[in-house]
């Protein structure tokens, strides 16, 4: 990637006028440009390259300029004037005036979120942003009040101190790591100008200031803050930076100094002033001048977090530092979703809650009663008495009176009851996701071998979404198929060449080499040639078939933004020719057009160098116009060597035929819109290439006006946009590219198993319509049974219309007798319906009213494909689902024009791929490969649902059995709230006892394994349909806990009934009653026994007989040593046995009866993993169902 | 449940550790795998049948000889605060017993029974007395009762913490409320030795009362809760006290008075005598004097025998459903073809 030598041959400067016409047709075809005569022009050649680094594959349309949907930035595109209030002003070498009247930051940065002083209030105010928090600290706030001391202090306080203080010390430890690496890219040193000593001097990162002057060299090759270039080692002011930090790309960018700058020692600009725009997050946007009179460019700039490459040095001048630098604007953290099980369980918290209520409620009528009846005798009571003498005077003791008391009672039990809302629940389901998170990222099956690229979780909230998936909404290109553009074939004038395509044996294009500085270079990536065409090209000099085809490889080499580097290789003596560029496509065209003999071999800012059979040939690039999605073309115009100038054109055929000049072609156009129409049906992407020839007069007229456009400081962009549209026509059509994207392995498996599991897959791509229902076919998402509904309209009347066509086919499909079928595939039900459609009439139907009628067309149709769709359509699809079902939808795409898609569904997922990492940012999850996509949802995501469904549903019941076991006891407490178990016990039940089986069983246990799951993906309809965690479970949950808490209580209640048990004795039964029966629950409901989950589960209810017996061995608790005295006792193991053995009893039955007389799929599952399968051969005629199954209907 | 560590192995994941640097150790993966060695238990009907069977057996002969041992035991429960009322007090009991110049002997007879081996226990009982009333349980202090004065903090003790502004050992309303009602026994007109060493916790008596801590200013008010304590005896020697700070867990609760250590006859009448001091009269509690024999699994209680009865008839009855339903229809165990989607497409096909 990085050659040591320069990677651009020496060449004389490029000059600074326009082409000289005069020049042309005068003298015979020169080597060399023309002389440089005087102009005053102020036309700059940086102006004819590309200025964006807009990525995005031509086909598409481009990436949005909206990052993120939750921080949108001012598009800097639309030219705001630059005034005083949002303009910065740069005085070059002069930090000190740069600096005032506002005080810029210093380059320093501080991604921790904390300091030594800060880290506890802030960290506190962050995790107080939860609610179930606030109602935890509010009722150790009541508990302080003396009335109403139910806990002692240290006790109401520790449970929620030892929630928070485990989140802190996780955030403190991040932080500290944050802090680390912070210090060290602070410290690090960059060169900078002094203006004392007039040299550069070395200075640490963190003290570089707005203003100065900073030098990069090839050795330290990172840029420290964001720079406007003012020159570079290279003589034409072109430098080379790889921006994988900042977006993830690995190409090479070109950045440019300014023609003004670039001659003078930087030193001499002081006092020159850089007007520029306020800091913002736009890193493909810049908009600056220089002196009022030098417009500047994103092109113009460096941006922290880019590597400098193949440029040896580079002057620039701060203008952006430390955390206002465009990286660090953009560094945003992970989003941040909510998952679906989280939403239910709020809802059950509500429920609880209301509960909670109840219970306060119910002891408080029955406290008040309880008084009122004592009312007079409260004095006499020995218990109650509340006279209190030991004051001065005659006092009441803590009595306020009876509705003061009734009062306080409530809070009372609120503080008594809160754990009914259980609070470890929250910290559990943190760690048991981080858990989860682990176990996926180590996933040998989610790895990429390929890239060496392991599974990534972005966001760790939303791991069980993964099991509930209904919709998948994937992108094509690069998420289905691999990205790696190989060009297939050809159609020059008319001419079909695929031939290299089809014949493999022919003999690759072996002989394609050119010297430079004396090293044969290759190109790196070979292509298969058509022998004819190479034929054509050969022998065909002076036809007009010759012509064409000369031209169009011209084209194909000529038309494009790519940088030929080179590479070493293993031979010294031999190089590789790497393309490097921004779209796949265009790179492949390279690589084609060199394999036929065109080889491009250098790149500069104003010519570029290609090597004609064997001739280098050097072409100036006069102009560019950029590809954008509105004219879905590019332009470039070429000076020939010759003097002549031609203009080449290539893009979408859909915008390409139209700026033909069809009268002359009208034959050739005919058979390459034929040609196109094969090519797109066997899956290839598409290109159309035309060119014309520009007379004098047309170019001068082009040329002021394009000088004009790309000089103003005011709507640059449309401008130019205009210009390329007036010259872009009356084109002759020079022939069409197909170039094939590779499907991915094990795309067709992938996409079979999730329909089995009952996911829909819908496909949305930018590609036309036929490339798009080709992949279809290819990726076996269509088949050829399937019934295709294709909707492509031009207006809003004739989607309407095929709409309710579209959905009078779905309801006759639906209608029709399914006898009618005979063909079982065991797949299901026969016939099935595709919707194609494209995003012109998405366009008509989205956000109208007829997107109504879409959704009920779709959701009938089994395979959805969208095609030629734009990112915000893409979204809009996601949103049509989204706003209509509560089905989970999950969207998985590579690209920037996924980002929108990705952050509107449920569940996030980037293809690290080829094309950048900005899909990526923005995703919850990040994978390698989309056939990945089956583990992570059949295995990973059910594994997910099912344990932290469980999980939560365990944790409501184990908090509501022990509430209501203290609640039975407040009814034998004259409703005071006593308890009999120790506060510590009760502190320590969510904390110790009960807290650590929970979370092993959430991260580790598995109902099913992978083989099945794999093996049967229906299984996944267990999370779609929300078996494990639903209204009914939680009902029966709440009831089961109730009972078990009867059984708890009332063993021990009667048969210590007219006894001597103390208390503290009989509290001590209790708890270990609790935990051991909430621990045996658990153990009952394990699926997988493994050496963690014994030891967690056996080692918890050891460790609650050591913690009750440390509390008890305290002499000045009142329960000293009662523990030892109880279980000295017969009656105490016999209550133990029976509490357990009454308290299970239900739960077993109904848990033996359910699985066995109403088994769902996966206890049926489960028997056969275990077991085998009995009848392995006669599975599809068995005679059966003497019952019929209820669970089962409603599926259905 | 089924434990066959042996069978299972987990069996699923295809992964091979091939691309694995080969230090990793082969636990570490399986276990980054999830693949650790574990046994699937299976909940077949025979299990199930068999573990209701198993709980039913044993459970039923557990509970007949808890029965057993609890009908074995001999008990006296004589309630004495309605009987030991003058008649001309039964209409206004809370005058009488808080007037100090009335006399609270009382005199009762039992006739016993059965014979009753030694030791024969004697308890109080007290019912609707909440001891465990919050306020009630509150209110001691465990350091002063340790440390005696030395301990100054005993603002728990509210409302009983001091009297005329001198602290009050020990304090708090438990020990203010100590029960006072004295009883003696006369068998043949011969005073029956009752043994009230002992009757408290060793442990409270070693470790929570201290042994150099005497009562002082007790009982020392114009209210009365209860009992005196002799000041010069310390207070891990004052058992009656030890035994009442071991706050009962219940509203009905007995206490341990003393121990009788020797056998008394088959249709002996015992004669007690009583001091009727404490007032349960003001808020209906009721007082009982419970004589009773012990045997290895308590006093006298049937619930235990009868839960134990019970719960294992249960599963047998339960074991017994199952075996019918099992039987009348079957389901095949590991049948592939009960997965729903095999269900409904050979309902299709058909």
């Amino acid at each position: 990637m990085a050659p040591e030598q320069p990677l651009l041959i020496s060449s004389p400067r490029y000059s600074d006028q326009p082409y000289d016409f005069s020049t042309i047709n005068i003298t015979p075809p020169a080597t060399e440009p023309p002389p440089t005569s005087s102009s005053s022009s102020l036309h700059n050649p940086n102006r004819l390259l590309p200025t964006t680094a807009n990525q995005s594959k031509p086909h598409l349309p481009p990436l949005p300029r909206r990052y993120s949907s939750r921080r949108s930035f001012n598009s800097s595109q639309k030219l705001s004037e630059l005034n005083e209030s949002n303009a910065r002003f740069v005085y070059i070498n002069d930090p000190t005036r740069s600096n005032s009247p506002y005080q810029h930051p210093s380059n320093s940065i501080h991604t921790t979120k904390y300091s030594l002083l800060t880290f506890l209030p802030k960290n506190l105010f962050e995790q107080f942003h939860r609610i179930a928090y606030i109602y935890f600290f509010i009722l150790i706030c009541i508990n302080q009040i003396p009335q109403l001391g139910v806990l002692s202090p240290a006790a109401s306080i520790l449970p929620l101190a030892f929630v928070l203080s485990v989140t802190a010390l996780k955030d403190a430890y991040e932080d500290y790591r944050r802090g680390l690496s912070d210090r060290s890219e602070n410290s690090r040193l960059a060169s900078i100008f002094s203006p004392t000593s007039f040299s550069f001097e070395y200075k640490p990162w963190n003290q570089i200031r707005v203003g100065e002057l900073v030098r990069v060299a090839a050795e330290d090759p990172h840029i420290p803050c964001d720079l406007v270039l003012l020159c570079t080692s290279d003589p034409t002011g072109v430098a080379y930076v790889e921006t994988i930090n900042l977006d993830g790309e690995s190409n090479l960018k070109t950045r440019y100094a300014k023609q003004e700058t670039l001659a003078k020692p930087p030193e001499t600009l002081s006092g020159s002033v850089i007007c520029c725009e306020k800091p913002n997050r736009n890193i493909y946007g810049f908009h600056a001048n220089l002196n009022d009179s030098i417009s500047l460019g994103p092109a113009n700039v460096v941006l922290r977090g880019c590597e400098l490459k193949n440029t040896a040095w580079v002057v620039g001048v701060a203008v952006y530092t430390g955390k206002e630098t465009k990286v660090m604007l953009n560094s945003s953290s992970a989003p941040s979703k909510r998952s679906r099980l989280e939403t239910h369980m709020n809802r059950e918290t509500i429920l609880l809650a209301v509960g909670l209520f109840a219970l306060c409620a119910i002891t408080t009528v029955l406290g008040g009663a309880w008084l009122g009846r004592h009312k007079g005798g409260l004095d006499e009571l020995p218990y109650y008495r509340k006279r209190d003498f030991s004051g001065k005077d005659v006092g009441k003791y803590e009595y306020y009176g009876i509705g003061w008391e009734i009062v306080f009672t409530f809070f009372m039990a609120v503080i008594l009851f809160q754990v009914l809302i259980p609070i470890a629940l929250y910290i559990s389901m943190e760690l048991v996701r981080l858990g989860q998170a682990f176990f996926m990222i180590q996933d040998d099956n989610m790895f990429d071998k390929e890239r060496g690229k392991r599974f990534q979780c972005r966001a760790l909230n939303i791991n069980e979404d993964l099991g509930q998936i209904r919709y998948v909404f994937s992108d094509k290109t690069g998420t289905l198929t691999e990205n790696k553009m190989e060009f297939r074939c050809a159609s020059v004038g008319g001419q079909d060449y695929s031939g290299g395509a089809g014949a493999g044996e022919e003999e690759e294009g072996d002989g394609v080499s050119v010297i430079v500085e004396g090293k044969l270079c290759k190109p790196k990536m070979k292509v298969k040639t058509d022998p004819k065409l190479v034929d054509v090209l050969r022998n065909g000099k002076g036809t007009e078939e010759g012509d064409r085809a000369q031209n169009f490889f011209l084209a194909l080499a000529t038309c494009n933004t790519i940088v030929p580097i080179f590479a070493e290789t293993s031979d010294p003596t031999e190089k590789l020719i790497d393309y490097q560029g921004e779209s796949p496509d265009e790179q492949a065209l390279v690589y084609a057009a060199a394999a036929y003999g065109f080889v491009l071999v250098e790149r500069a800012s104003g010519h570029i160098v290609v090597e004609v059979s064997g001739q280098r040939q050097r072409f100036d690039i006069l102009g560019l116009h950029e590809f954008d999605s509105e004219r879905k073309r590019m332009s470039v115009i070429v000076g020939f060597p010759d003097k002549t100038v031609k203009i080449f054109v290539k893009g979408a055929d859909s915008s390409m035929f139209g700026v033909m000049e069809k009268t002359l072609n009208a034959k050739i156009i005919q058979a390459t819109e034929l040609h196109l129409k094969t090519y797109s049906s066997v899956g290839l992407r598409t290109l159309v290439i035309g060119m014309r020839e520009m007379n004098r007069m047309e170019f001068e007229e082009w040329h002021s006006s394009y000088e004009k456009a790309s000089t103003a400081l005011f709507g640059r962009g449309s401008l130019l946009k205009a210009v390329a549209a007036n010259i872009e026509s009356n084109l002759s059509i020079l022939g069409a590219s197909g170039i094939e994207d590779k499907l991915q392995q094990g795309v067709p498996e992938a996409i079979e198993s999730l329909r089995q599991a009952g996911i829909k897959v819908w496909v949305l791509t930018g590609d036309k319509q036929e490339t798009a229902i080709s992949i279809g076919y290819s990726c076996k998402l269509l088949t050829g049974e399937m019934i295709q509904i294709i909707i492509n309209s031009n207006s809003k009347d004739s989607c309407k219309k095929s709409l309710e066509e579209a959905l009078a086919t779905t309801t006759k499909l639906a209608s029709m007798p399914p006898a009618a079928e005979t063909t079982a595939t065991g797949l299901g039900a026969g016939r099935t319906l595709a919707l194609i459609i494209d995003g012109k009439s998405l366009l008509y139907i989205l956000e109208t009213e007829l997107e109504g009628e879409l959704f009920k067309v779709a959701t009938s149709c089994h395979v959805v494909l969208c095609c030629r769709v734009a990112p915000l359509q893409k979204a809009g699809i996601v949103a049509l689902i989204k706003k209509r079902t509560d089905d989970m939808t999950l969207a998985i795409g590579d690209g920037a024009n996924d980002v929108s898609m990705i952050q509107m569904a449920d569940v996030g997922i980037g293809i690290s791929g080829q094309e950048g990492r900005q899909a990526v940012m923005a995703s919850d999850f990040a994978m390698g490969q989309f056939r990945f996509l089956v583990p992570l949802l059949l295995v990973h995501g059910h594994w997910n649902y099912q344990r932290m469904a469980y999980m939560i549903l365990y944790n409501f019941y184990r908090n509501s059995i022990f509430v209501f076991v203290l609640f039975w006891y407040v009814l034998y407490t004259a409703f005071s709230l006593t308890t009999a178990i120790t506060e510590w016990s009760s502190v320590l039940y969510s904390v110790i006892y009960t807290a650590l089986p929970t979370i092993v069983i959430g991260i580790l246990d598995k109902d099913l394994s992978r083989k099945t799951l794999l093996k049967y993906p229906q299984l996944y309809g267990s999370g779609q349909r929300e078996e494990r965690y639903n209204l009914k479970l939680f009902i029966l949950t709440m009831m089961d806990s109730i009972w078990q808490s009867l059984a708890i209580f009332f063993i021990p209640y009667l048969a210590y009934r007219h006894s001597t048990v103390d208390g503290s004795s009989i509290g001590d039964l209790w708890t270990l009653a609790v935990v051991i029966m909430v621990n045996i629950h658990l153990g009952m409901d394990v699926f997988r026994w493994n050496w963690v989950t014994h030891v967690s589960i056996w080692g918890c209810i050891v460790a609650t007989f050591i913690c009750v017996i440390i509390i008890d061995v305290l002499p000045i608790l009142p329960g000293f040593w009662a523990i030892f005295h109880v279980m000295a006792t017969w009656v105490f193991w016999f209550c133990l046995a029976a509490i357990l053995v009454a308290g299970m009893v239900p739960r077993f039955t109904m848990k033996a009866f359910s699985e066995f007389f109403f088994p769902r799929d996966i206890q049926v599952a489960r028997e056969l993993e275990k077991f085998g399968n009995i009848n392995e051969n006669r599975v599809s005629e068995v005679a059966m169902s003497t019952f019929s199954n209820n669970q089962q209907q409603s599926i259905l | 449940m089924e434990m066959e560590g042996a069978s299972s192995s987990g069996s699923g994941g295809a992964a091979q550790p091939t691309l694995l640097p080969s230090r990793r150790s082969k636990v570490f993966y399986r276990f980054t795998q999830q693949n650790l060695p574990a046994c699937k238990p299976a909940l077949t009907p025979t299990l199930v049948i068999t573990i209701f069977l198993l709980a039913g057996i044993t459970f039923v002969p557990v509970g007949i000889i808890c029965l057993r041992a609890s009908e074995s035991v001999e008990e006296h429960v004589l309630r004495y605060d309605t009987e030991c009322i003058p008649e001309d007090y039964r209409s206004n009991r809370v005058a009488y017993i808080k007037d100090d110049s009335i006399s609270k002997k009382c005199t009762l007879n039992i006739k016993l029974r059965n014979q009753m081996k030694a030791p024969i226990y004697v308890y109080y009982e007290l019912d609707n007395y909440y001891q465990n009333h919050r306020r009630y349980v509150k209110s001691r202090s465990d350091k002063q009762l340790l440390y005696g004065l030395q301990y100054k903090d005993i603002s728990s003790c509210k409302p009983v913490e001091s009297s005329n502004r001198l602290p009050v050992v020990p304090c708090g309303l438990i020990a203010w409320s100590l029960f006072n009602d004295t009883f003696t026994f006369d068998v043949k007109a011969r005073k029956l030795n009752v043994n009230r060493k002992n009757i408290s916790w060793k442990s409270d008596r070693d470790h929570k009362f201290g042994n150099d801590v005497y009562p002082f200013n007790f009982q020392n008010d114009t209210l009365i809760g209860g009992g005196k304590l002799n000041q010069s005896i310390p207070l891990s020697e004052q058992e009656d006290l030890i035994v009442w700070m071991r706050v009962a867990a219940l509203p009905n609760f007995r206490k341990l008075y003393g121990v009788i250590e020797e056998d008394l006859d088959a249709d002996e009448l015992l004669t007690i005598h009583l001091s009727n001091n404490y007032n349960t009269y003001s808020f209906g509690g009721k007082k009982k004097l419970v004589l009773t024999t012990s045997n290895w699994l308590g006093g006298k209680n049937n619930f235990l025998g009868l839960s134990y009865i019970a719960t294992g008839c249960c599963s047998i009855l339960v074991a017994i459903i199952f075996a019918l339903i099992h039987v009348k229809f079957p389901r095949p165990h590991r049948d592939a073809s009960y997965l729903h989607w095999n269900r409904k497409s050979s309902a299709t096909s058909r």
